[in-house]
């Protein structure tokens, strides 16, 4: 990897334990993410994401380590870096308007109020909420709110958009589109993404590289898969594709198995450089180690021959 | 048949309004003319023995001189009888100054405190042993220091709005939801303008709560701080009222006092809905 848009270098985070001892979240964490790359975490919940997420955001601080983002290391919160969060957190007070217009007017703080309100409209048409601009929080629904939360981190251009598990609690359908909506905002506009996820389907669909994290505490990044998935792919013939079960079993094999016994049975892991596997290409391995898949055959998908 | 539980509601109201005052009727008429008693004594008794008239004023003596007082509410003819609007806009004066004056103090100091863990813990002890003292312990150090028995009724009416108030507004500002917080740091808002535009407006109805409940607290320590401190107000008028023996005045003066503390208690009530948002 040579661009280095985004690099998490070696970072840690403990918590004082009880008994004078230390809790170990995770630690030495390294992870770098290229200019306009879609990134996914995926982990069992207490291997320390959302507070990787929130170290990226500068919320938090790693007790270990250093952010680089575009060359600079990160010192608290930027508008470089937009969140969105898990449960939308929306001004109540404030119209749709009125919360996109709270980030606009925070970015160009000398921008009068009708530029402020014509870029605000602008990213409330983007997300499909044209309307509603006038309505508040409450009266819309679960959905839309998160609509208004995407509408507000683009709305100030951010280098980095940040996502902790955004969508987790909508319904399907809503999810679906709403997922559809992100995909294609950040490839037409070419946003770099990192999102925090439970759900496997979602990082799938999304991400072009999704991060394994094993079990916490003492967390570390396991492994980086690249999505072998092609970038016009759709949400509704995902599964379709050759090799998407490959994909998806390896995802769910770690998530079952391997995230809870990684620790124990992997030698020579080295955190700095997390071998990186493609499932479902005819090399299957992990890049490193040369090891072979234990798995042989996929459904809809030739044997994989290590002789091409 | 069935009325809105609200109609129902109204109806049973007025059914025991009327009861109450049927009954307090029949209680309070006159007996007739006291038989057995020498004239002399009798005269000395005056209209309750001359009559047989209760010495409680019945509804309808009650109501007549309510009407008197509604018809000429500003009339002044010297210290001893002013109209019961005058009494009443000084009691409402001094409590408006006085919570005024608690509101200048208690909302900036209780952003003070909810924002700082340090300020929290080390105002704590001061808080604890002040809050319960009851306001009209404060008078006669009042009136020492300050040598002003009006001023000191403003004082005590400070003194007790400014706790809940106080209170209130460190709860709320401390329990701002963190997401929103940390959507105004990831915005890189600046203190000041956090504090007005997310942690003003998500503190507000607590704030408006505390609030609430000082004006209530206030409006019922106005009466009592009167009562020391004479010269004007309702809590003088009944006072003033009582030594005149005149007990229509003292029940009417009791119904004004709880129709304007009523209506105080609405008006903040409605502030706080207007500050109050679902999400």
């Amino acid at each position: 990897m040579t661009d280095k848009f985004i690099s998490i270098e070696g970072i840690a985070r403990r918590y004082p334990g009880a008994g004078g001892g230390t809790t170990t979240v995770f630690e030495d964490l390294w992870l770098s993410m290229a200019r306009g790359e879609f990134g996914c975490v995926i982990g069992h919940s207490g291997c320390g994401k959302t507070t990787v997420l929130n170290i990226l955001a500068g919320l938090d601080e790693p007790s270990e380590g250093a952010v680089i983002v575009d060359g600079q290391a990160i010192e608290g919160t930027s508008l470089d870096r937009a969140v969105i969060f898990q449960s939308h957190a929306l001004l109540p007070w404030r119209t749709v308007l009125g919360n996109v217009a709270y980030a606009v007017s925070s970015k160009w703080r000398k921008w009068d109020g009708a530029r402020v309100k014509a870029h605000a409209q602008k990213f409330i048409d983007l997300v499909g909420l044209t309307g509603s601009e006038h309505k508040r929080p409450s009266e819309l629904s679960g959905g839309m709110k998160q609509r208004v939360g995407i509408a507000r981190a683009l709305s100030i251009t951010p280098k980095i958009m940040l996502m902790d598990e955004p969508f987790s609690a909508l319904d399907a359908l809503t999810r679906g589109t709403l997922q559809d909506e992100v995909r294609r905002i950040c490839l037409e506009t070419g946003q770099t993404a990192f999102m925090i996820t439970h759900d496997v389907d979602e990082a799938i669909y999304l991400a072009d590289k999704i991060f394994l994290m094993t079990n916490g505490p003492g967390a570390v990044l396991a492994e980086i898969v690249e999505n072998p998935l092609p970038k016009d792919r759709g949400r509704i013939d995902l599964h379709r594709h050759p090799y998407y079960y490959a994909l998806r079993n390896h995802i769910i094999d770690f998530l079952v198995s391997r995230s809870k016994s990684f620790a124990a049975t992997a030698t020579g892991h080295d955190p700095r450089n997390v071998p990186t596997v493609r499932p479902g290409l005819p090399e299957l391995a992990i890049a490193s180690e040369a090891k072979p898949s234990t798995q042989t055959s996929w459904p809809g998908l030739s044997r994989p021959s290590t002789s091409s | 048949m069935t009325f809105s539980l609200r109609l129902r509601a109204a109806i049973v109201s007025v059914v025991l309004f009327a009861a109450f005052i049927g009954v307090w009727h029949l209680a309070t008429r006159s007996a007739g003319p006291a038989t057995n008693m020498s004239p002399e004594y009798a005269k000395l008794m005056g209209l309750t023995a001359t009559q047989g008239k209760s010495a409680m004023p019945g509804p309808l003596d009650v109501g007549a001189k309510l009407w008197e007082h509604l018809r000429r509410p500003f009339y002044d003819n010297g210290p001893n009888d002013k109209g019961l609007g005058i009494q009443l806009a000084y009691s409402i004066g001094r409590v408006g100054l006085g919570y005024l004056i608690a509101v200048l103090v208690a909302i900036p100091l209780g952003f003070l405190v909810g924002m700082s863990p340090l300020i929290s813990k080390a105002l704590d002890p001061f808080i604890q042993v002040l809050k319960p003292i009851s306001p009209l312990a404060w008078m006669p150090l009042a009136l020492y220091t300050i040598k002003d028995s009006s001023i000191s009724a403003i004082f005590v009416i400070f003194i007790c709005s400014v706790w809940p108030m106080l209170l209130n507004t460190a709860f709320g500002v401390a329990g701002v939801r963190k997401e929103w917080i940390n959507v105004a740091r990831t915005l890189e808002v600046g203190t000041v303008r956090r504090a007005f535009t997310v942690i003003l407006p998500a503190a507000a109805p607590t704030i408006l709560t505390g609030m609430r409940i000082s004006i209530g607290i206030a409006w019922l320590v106005i009466v009592a701080a009167e009562m020391l401190v004479g010269g004007t107000g309702i809590g003088y008028f009944v006072w003033n009222e009582w030594n005149n023996l005149s007990i229509t005045n003292v029940i009417i003066a009791i119904l004004l006092i709880g129709i304007v503390g009523m209506l105080l208690d609405q008006i903040l009530a409605r502030f706080t809905r207007m500050v109050t948002f679902p999400e």
